[in-house]
């Protein structure tokens, strides 16, 4: 077998190629700017268009642009870019704009600390937006996740039209390791849905039995409209409150429904066990590690590991969570995806492990917090 | 060419309103270009500007305060035949003042039409940053301390390729607009209307006042001739068309026999400059061509030629999970800098664990076995000791063999940089044991 060495930005770049991104913006910022750089090498000769904006909004605002032009695009940032962001994620998700998000996490508060890692922006990534909406967060845990992920991101981008994000750490994006690149391709590739032929289309409208508008581009045959403001079907602002609730319940709708389909986890469990440990992200590696170790001197663990974050796989946590007597999260931040654990597994003993200091959670800190936590 | 208005949304600015007859201005304007509301995409912000895109039979971009020129940049950026109108107010002008001077510079070919009547309509009269000092706005005397931006001088400092100055009522405006919007670059139109719901409630201002203003400003009335440059659309699809593709990764098949099957930590303790990064990337590689899966994770701070370099691998025939240090087999210190970081790892090290020790870099105590090198002694530069370490640990056995340390160099250096990166590995003499 032959292997590559890389890091989690590169293979996000060459994910987001293979999905069919052809336009990139982004401002320089440790540690996604490796992203920006890979864009930049790549997409200018496929025909792509690669800019560097003017600031964070600028390089989102230029995205949904070109999105609404009808391409693929991807912008890539850190917690203090996704802040800048904040307002332009809220027209991608009332605009219905599909567009991919990077948020390679550091250290925060606020510029933090650029050259460490962290998993703090969980909660605002999914509640940075006005209007409370739900989003998709993808959460990889190594550079294969990197690229496959950024793939089913952009799957998930176009078929439901609305922002989704990749929650990547300092730890991952910028960590070199090995992989086989015959595991680095997209097998498979969804385009935003036209409206079908003879379909009557109106930028925003659905069709029975449908929750995602058909999408034609700014620039086509027939005119498109697009909006910040409250809109219909046709794009125009409305105050007509039933009008209003159709079009904001099916929004939120179209994801929470989906949310068993966006699941992705990957449970190990282990026969016998008392303990559920719940992780995502690089920590997930350090509790396999922990697991392993365990599980050799004889107290066997179970692992979730979750890949979605949000929309929350809770039938898939519930499962499980089933015979666990205790259920231990693990998170490189001060409490956050701990919380919606609680949330979904009312009355079990949920424990957290986390640690926000720039540094990885070990296995042996995990390892700790099993048996004596 | 027919009307662009959309018969069934006419405007619904105030009575008297400047916008209203700008609104009829650009659709003329439009009628004389002979342009179909496909080829057009009108692209607003927020206020009573941004009702624009309403009232034409165009493609529409409405999004948010201040932000048009970026929806608007993607969308010519996407479509360069798309014929791209962006209108703005002195609000919009004001909070997207970075985008103004960007798009400026850029020199994108779209028309930016900042209708310009010195207060913020929508929200109820307040200053903005075109609002003179000596009106009553909705600010109380906040305009009073603030200087009004000249739109024109400074799109004119930024770059712009042409830029006017004009007022809503002067009897040419379509013609104007027209020529704007015909420009193959960026065009900024300021036009300077009246505001009868907020501005003019309050302040005296009349088109003959309008005129008088304009003539105490210096006048801009189309290309500016030290900015004449390529547009950048263009300019930008030349130079990528000449860019190299990207290869696939280079794939490392395995030749070489690793030196342990057993997981290996290997951590390079450095200074800025010392090319530590550089020398870790090239140990994974080595790594590679022995069939064992590596990891690189990197510390160093954000300043670039001062500071610590931390560079810990891990090889391991098995898929590595943790990628942090914990039991290193080995410990490179390069610098002080790096030391120093990680000073309280030292106590830990046991007899299994081979230290390289350049000379004059301190180590705490500690019970590994140690291996003092003297790099300057052998002729070696500080940009090379990271590198020459990998070749010492070569000639000791640990971690990697000399084949797969030069095949690692081969692979990712060229011509006489990989010469002397060959020269270096094979010259370098590990002491014996301290
Ligand atoms: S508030 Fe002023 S700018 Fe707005 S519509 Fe009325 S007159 Fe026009």
């Amino acid at each position: 077998m032959a292997l590559s060495l890389m890091e989690g930005n590169e293979a996000i770049a060459r994910g987001a190629v293979a999905a069919g991104c052809r336009f990139f913006a982004g401002y320089p910022i440790t540690p996604a700017t490796t992203i920006l750089n890979h864009m930049l090498a790549m997409l200018p000769p496929l025909g792509g268009v690669c800019i560097q904006g003017e600031d964070e909004i600028a390089s989102i605002g230029f995205c949904l642009g070109a999105s609404m032009a009808g391409m693929k695009v991807m912008t890539a940032t850190s917690g203090p870019g996704i802040s800048l962001y904040s307002e332009q994620i809220s027209f991608a998700i009332g605009g219905e704009i599909p567009i991919v998000i990077v948020d390679i996490q550091r250290l925060g508060p606020s510029t933090g600390s650029a050259t460490r890692g962290a998993d703090g922006d969980v909660q605002f990534l999914q509640w940075g937006n006005s209007g409370g909406m739900p989003v998709i967060v993808l959460a990889p845990a190594d550079v294969e996740d990197c690229f496959r992920l950024t793939v089913q991101a952009f799957n998930l981008a176009e078929q439901y039209r609305c922002p989704v994000f990749i929650a990547s750490n300092k730890e991952i994006a910028m960590t070199r390791a090995s992989v086989d690149p015959e595991r680095l391709k997209a097998e498979i590739v969804i385009d935003r849905a036209a409206p079908g032929p003879g379909q009557e289309f109106l930028p925003f409208q659905t069709h029975a039995g449908e929750m995602v508008p058909a999408f034609l581009p700014i620039g086509g045959g027939r005119l498109v409209r697009q909006t910040s403001s409250t809109h219909g079907p046709d794009g125009y602002i409305t105050t007509d409150p039933a009008e209003i609730t159709r079009q904001l319940v099916r929004m939120q709708a179209k994801i929470t429904t989906a949310a068993d389909r966006l699941a992705m986890v990957e449970h190990c469990p282990a026969e016998s066990a008392d303990t559920l440990l719940v992780t995502y992200g690089v920590t997930s590696r350090s509790a396999l590690a922990a697991v392993c170790e365990l599980k050799a001197s004889g107290t066997p663990v179970s692992l979730l590991v979750l890949k979605t974050l949000w929309p929350v796989p809770e039938a898939a946590i519930r499962q499980a969570a089933i015979n666990a007597r205790r259920v231990l999260v693990v998170e490189m931040n001060q409490g956050q995806y701990v919380r919606e654990v609680e949330r979904v597994l009312p009355g079990k003993a949920v424990q957290f492990c986390g640690q926000m200091d720039g540094r990885l959670i070990t296995p042996e800190t995990i390892r700790e917090a099993i048996l004596h936590g | 060419m027919d009307s662009l208005l959309n018969a069934a949304r006419p405007p619904v600015f105030c009575p008297g309103c400047s916008h209203e007859r700008i609104t009829h201005t650009l659709d003329k304007a439009f009628q004389a270009m002979d342009l179909d509301g496909q080829r057009i995409a009108m692209v607003s912000d927020i206020g009573c500007s941004g009702l624009f895109d309403t009232f034409f039979n165009t493609h529409a971009l409405h999004g948010l305060h201040g932000r048009a020129l970026t929806y608007a940049a993607g969308l010519k950026l996407a479509r360069p035949e798309l014929t791209v109108v962006v209108t703005m107010g002195d609000g919009g002008q004001g909070i997207g003042g970075a985008h103004l001077l960007a798009a400026c510079r850029r020199n994108l070919d779209m028309t930016l039409l900042v209708l310009n009547n010195f207060n913020f309509g929508m929200t109820g009269g307040q200053y903005s940053a075109t609002t003179p000092p000596d009106a009553e706005v909705g600010s109380g005397f906040l305009n009073r301390l603030e200087r009004p931006l000249d739109v024109c001088s400074v799109a004119k400092a930024a770059g712009a390729p042409y830029v006017v100055r004009c007022s809503a009522y002067r009897s040419d405006i379509a013609d104007v607009i027209r020529r704007a919007v015909e420009f193959k670059g960026f065009s900024v139109v300021d036009i300077w209307g009246i505001c009868p719901g907020r501005f003019s409630k309050r302040n005296r201002l009349t088109t003959k006042g309008i005129e008088e203003m304009l003539s105490r400003l210096p006048p801009f009335d189309g290309e500016v001739a030290e900015n004449q440059r390529r547009e950048f659309g263009a300019h930008y699809r030349e130079l990528a068309a000449a860019q190299k593709p990207v290869p696939p990764p280079a794939a490392v098949i395995a030749q070489f026999d690793p030196v342990s099957i057993e997981r290996q930590e290997v951590i390079l303790l450095g200074s800025a400059g010392q090319r530590v990064i550089t020398a870790g990337e090239i140990l994974c590689l080595a790594g590679l061509y022995a069939g064992l899966n590596t990891t690189q994770k990197n510390d160093y701070d954000i300043t670039v030629l001062r500071g610590p370099s931390i560079s810990e691998m891990t090889l391991s025939l098995q898929a590595i999970d943790y990628t942090g240090i914990s039991r290193p087999s080995i410990v490179v210190a390069l610098g002080p800098e790096g030391v120093a970081r990680r000073r309280k790892m030292f106590a830990g090290l046991d007899e299994t664990c081979t230290v390289i020790q350049a000379a004059g870099v301190d180590i705490p105590a500690c019970r590994a076995q140690i291996h003092r090198v003297d790099f300057k002694d052998q002729g070696f530069k500080g940009t090379d000791w990271a590198l020459a370490s990998l070749g010492a640990l070569a000639k000791l056995g640990r971690v990697v063999r000399p084949e797969m340390l030069e095949a690692a160099i081969t692979s990712r250096l060229r011509g006489d940089i990989l010469a002397g990166a060959l020269d270096i590995v094979r010259r370098v003499e590990p002491s014996e044991r301290i």
